[in-house]
């Protein structure tokens, strides 16, 4: 069957449970938004060179029974992150939260069915920040997820709490029987002056097809701090559409580091709105690519008020076949003054065959800011490795170590220190470098 | 020990070595001077195995056996070292870590095995003494923002740690003050034994003063004219090389 006609059905299928119908009234503008919309091809600007629409041939099963999922605490074992004994570890199965598997340490960390927050006491927070992405993303993807966000979670730490545990959160994919179309959904309020530590990672059981298209929106209320790391090192099988939309407001503080390792086509967007005065964002990234891997990172940095200040600087390898997008936006608005926006992006390409489009976009409507900009794709340096090798050093060993010193600052970017060593052991793994 | 004969070499196409003859045995020191151009850099990265480089004609034996047929990792597996006149900045990599792969690499090609970290940070504290190095600039990555001074006092901490048989210093008191130079040439004369040798190449016999060479030569547009003992760099220092351009006019119209 079609993918598009099934999901169509499986749209009509869900109930309707809201009890003023706001959120059945947002699935259903998503669901006409996806209509009118489609999925986005190659027409559409921001998917030019990242296609999606080809993994829609497949035949999906998107499963319509929440409880419906056949994976144990054994079966993750081996794929959970390291300290995880020291984490809150929420999971989410096919796109759906798993309740029965999910550990919460924190007595601040709190995760609802998104349902029953905004039938409850959340109801304005939710109302306020829930699709907010969609004003970012205009495109038939992200409307997609949200017409099926019935099943998502809010996600909340409470007012001035310090989580000690990291929020550690696993996007799993159970392809063990059927190929699977999923869409984890969540809304995660950080309320004023909490603080907290995220990591997210996608991993695939089975050898099926799949296809992840996640959204999750973070509201950072005032004084908060976020970190938050994403790690993707997902089998090439696999493909994923992973949406990270922040809204600060005043005085919070969002540190982002994602590394992409491996996977089909990953396409990642992450939105940071600058929503109120003496915000700061730090948004760092790392992708290195091989095989027929496609990595895309499309970021959209938003100063809508003054006195702000964004930092990005993402690097890239690509080897092989794989090919990379990076896309970086970032509009000043006109009220923004004093806004202060840089961003970077350096690739090394390690083979002919490996490609990098990559696209710095400022769109500045404000006369008093600084912004800077800058991108570079190149080759290993040849002059650095024979230096190594004129020392003794073989010419695997000395491309190894000129790649890990390569991307040895961005890994240092991220603050929780068994998630960066895992990062590095990762990346050295693949160098065949010891560390140590 | 090092053993040059008729070489010649060139980059894109240009020849910039025009036969080359140099024979250095163990526990000698020697010098090329010679005018900007001459193909003093060149001579020293044919040496090490730069592939920039195309070799046409000639050959060069290092302990017996014909350096041209090797890698550069090889090359300084037999005991070749460059001191680099520009040395590389490597972002992300520590100088102790480089040196620790290097000081490994090294024992791994003659059979040995590697520094356990008590023996690796004896010797590096003994050779840090030697060349007024301290732990912070160690720990920065390699290169990377060090001064002119601290980039060539680095070269020589690594061919103190690497223990070369040969070791070819390209233009090393280029750039340095006098204080610098002292300090790299007390690093080199340390190191000095009757089992290795070293060559120089430099612009100026300031650093002949400090480091005593056995003989000296002159290269000019690829080719050693002038031979002769540390006397010479003091003739070239007071006349400049315009004498010896002179000779040789005097010597092809004749």
């Amino acid at each position: 069957m079609d993918t598009i006609e099934y999901l169509t059905g499986q749209f009509h299928e869900f109930p309707q449970d809201s009890i003023d119908r706001g959120l059945d009234i947002l699935r259903q503008d998503a669901f006409n938004a996806f209509n009118t919309m489609g999925i986005p091809g190659m027409k559409h600007e921001e998917w030019k060179y990242t296609r999606i629409n080809k993994l829609f041939n497949t035949d999906y099963s998107l499963s319509a029974d929440p409880a419906d999922h056949s994976v144990s605490t054994s079966d993750l074992g081996p794929y959970r992150l390291p300290g995880n004994k020291d984490a809150n570890e929420l999971f989410f199965i096919n796109g759906r939260f798993a309740f029965d598997l999910s550990v919460i340490q924190s007595a601040g960390l709190q995760v609802l069915p998104i349902s029953t927050a905004y039938n409850g006491e959340h109801r304005d927070v939710i109302a306020e920040n829930l699709s907010h992405s969609s004003r970012y993303l205009k495109d038939g993807i992200n409307a997609l997820n949200t017409a099926f966000l019935q099943h998502g979670v809010f996600i909340q730490v409470g007012r001035g709490l310090i989580l000690e545990h990291p929020v550690y959160i696993y996007n799993i994919t159970d392809a063990r029987t059927a190929n699977i179309f999923s869409q984890p959904r969540s809304l995660v309020n950080i309320n004023e002056g909490a603080q907290v530590q995220m990591v997210e990672t996608f991993i695939t059981f089975g050898m099926n097809e799949s296809f992840t298209n996640q959204v999750m929106e973070v509201v950072v209320q005032q004084d908060a701090v976020v970190e938050y790391y994403k790690i993707q090192n997902d089998a090439s099988h696999t493909n994923q559409v992973s949406t990270t939309h922040f809204r600060q407001t005043a005085k919070s503080y969002v540190h982002t580091v994602t590394i992409s390792l491996n996977g089909g086509i990953v396409r990642n967007n992450l939105n940071m709105v600058m929503d109120a005065e003496h915000c700061e964002s730090h948004l760092y990234g790392l992708y290195f690519q091989q095989g027929k891997s496609h990595i895309d990172n499309h970021t959209i940095v938003d100063n809508a008020m003054p006195n702000c200040l964004s930092n990005e600087f993402y690097k890239g390898i690509l080897d092989g076949n794989s090919s990379g997008v990076f896309n970086g936006k970032i509009f000043v608005q006109r009220d923004a003054q004093k806004t202060n926006a840089y961003q970077s992006n350096k690739n090394v390409l390690l083979s002919e065959e490996a490609s990098v489009n990559t696209k710095p976009q400022l769109e500045i409507f404000a006369d008093d800011v600084k912004c800077s900009h800058g991108c570079t794709v190149g080759r290993l340096d040849e002059e650095g490795l024979f230096y190594l090798r004129s020392r003794g050093i073989s010419e695997k060993i000395a491309r190894s170590l000129l790649l890990h010193g390569f991307v040895v600052d961005i890994l240092d970017k991220i603050r929780l220190a068994v998630i960066r060593n895992y990062a590095d052991q990762l990346i050295s793994e693949r160098l065949e470098f010891d560390i140590s | 020990m090092l053993k040059i004969q008729n070489l010649q070499a060139g980059i894109e196409g240009r020849t910039i070595l025009k036969g080359i003859n140099l024979e250095i045995k163990a526990g000698e020191v020697h010098a090329i001077m010679g005018p900007n151009g001459s193909g003093k850099s060149t001579l020293a990265s044919v040496i090490a195995g730069k592939t920039d480089y195309e070799v046409t004609e000639g050959r060069i034996e290092f302990m017996g056996k014909d350096l041209l047929d090797m890698l550069p990792e090889k090359r300084a597996g037999e005991g070749l070292f460059l001191g680099f006149q520009y040395p590389v900045e490597i972002p992300g990599l520590s100088t102790t870590n480089f040196i620790k792969t290097a000081v490994n690499e090294l024992r791994k090609y003659r059979g040995e095995e590697p520094l356990d970290a008590v023996a690796f940070l004896r010797l590096m504290k003994e050779k840090m003494a030697l060349m007024d190095i301290q732990q912070p600039l160690l720990s920065r990555s390699l290169n990377e923002g060090f001064s002119g001074g601290e980039k060539k006092r680095n070269e020589i901490f690594q061919m103190a740690m690497l223990q070369p048989k040969l070791a070819i210093l390209d233009e090393t008191d280029s750039g340095l003050d006098i204080d610098a130079i002292r300090i790299v040439a007390n690093g080199v004369n340390k190191l000095r034994s009757k089992d290795n040798a070293v060559l120089l190449i430099t612009h100026y016999q300031r650093l002949l003063d400090f480091i005593i060479p056995d003989f000296v030569h002159v290269l000019y547009n690829g080719r050693i004219v002038k031979s002769g003992t540390k006397e010479l760099a003091l003739e070239l220092e007071l006349k400049g090389y315009d004498f010896i351009k002179n000779d040789l006019n005097i010597a092809e119209t004749v």
